[in-house]
């Protein structure tokens, strides 16, 4: 079977959207009747991402966030995009625990967890335009 | 804003727009977290928490999971800030109530090499309580 389904969403880039977020993604997902565990990877990457967007992308100013998720088969692809600042060095970003913002207690594992939850992660980034997550996983076959 | 003050204990709660509530007893803050632990509670809880670290002298503190069960790398900030603020006081920081979810996610941030995590608060209580002996 060939199954797919797609929706789209956008929002402020404002810090109480980010339960938001990540619960309409879980809600999107649980279509493929994924089990608790890929849930929360799911809920997890896309918090650190839309997170990411808000802090970084916008620095706590006005913006968008927009996800898109695409699901085929029984493989999920999010895409979370913003129009902010954009990543100078995506590679160092990209670097357990490293943080440009230490002074507000960023852990600098948001990307390690979007890595570890997700099967494909890729980031894209230009200063001044924006950056966008995107994001794999492939759900494991469910006994029916 | 909530205060209340038992014989042994003084209950504050977060904020009004985060669940949850401080207990202070001696020297120990249980943080019991009622709602998910993200960037956008985590600014609330850490603003509140400090000014008890600071007012109250504390000592120990307890972060409480049993009333929520997501936690994403924001609530790392958030613990390991509180305990670089009680460690130097020969403070510790405990877990307790922790569900799968955020037991892996300890597991992942490798937390669990500076923090200890038990069942239920009493038993840190108890704990905290021979350490004093």
């Amino acid at each position: 079977m060939d199954f797919t389904n797609e929706m789209k969403i956008e929002f402020d880039s404002k810090s109480i959207n980010e339960s938001f977020a990540r619960t309409v993604v879980a809600s999107f997902v649980a279509q493929l009747d994924p089990t608790i565990e890929e849930i929360n990877d799911v809920k997890t990457a896309v918090s650190e991402a839309v997170t990411n967007a808000i802090i970084h992308g916008y620095n706590n100013q006005d913006g968008k966030v927009i996800i898109s998720c695409k699901i085929k088969d029984r493989e999920v692809f999010i895409e979370v995009k913003d129009r902010g600042v954009g990543i100078e060095d995506i590679g160092k970003a990209m670097e357990p625990l490293y943080t440009t913002r230490p002074e507000i207690e960023r852990s600098g594992m948001g990307f390690s967890f979007m890595e570890a939850f997700m099967d494909k992660l890729i980031v894209e980034s230009e200063l001044g335009k924006g950056t966008t997550v995107k994001m794999s996983k492939k759900f494991e076959k469910r006994g029916d | 804003m909530k205060e209340i003050r038992n014989k042994n204990s003084t209950i504050i709660s977060i904020h009004d727009d985060v669940k949850g509530e401080f207990e202070i007893i001696g020297q120990t803050l249980v943080v019991k977290l009622g709602e998910d632990l993200d960037h956008h509670n985590s600014l609330h809880i850490r603003e509140q928490a400090d000014k008890i670290i600071m007012n109250k002298n504390i000592k120990y503190i307890i972060f409480d999971f049993s009333g929520t069960d997501f936690m994403d790398s924001s609530g790392i900030g958030v613990i390991m800030g509180r305990y670089k603020k009680v460690i130097f006081i020969g403070g510790s920081v405990y877990v307790t109530g922790v569900s799968n979810n955020v037991d892996r996610i300890f597991k992942l941030s490798g937390l669990y090499k500076i923090i200890e995590k038990y069942n239920k608060v009493e038993e840190v209580l108890e704990l905290i309580k021979s350490k004093g002996k």
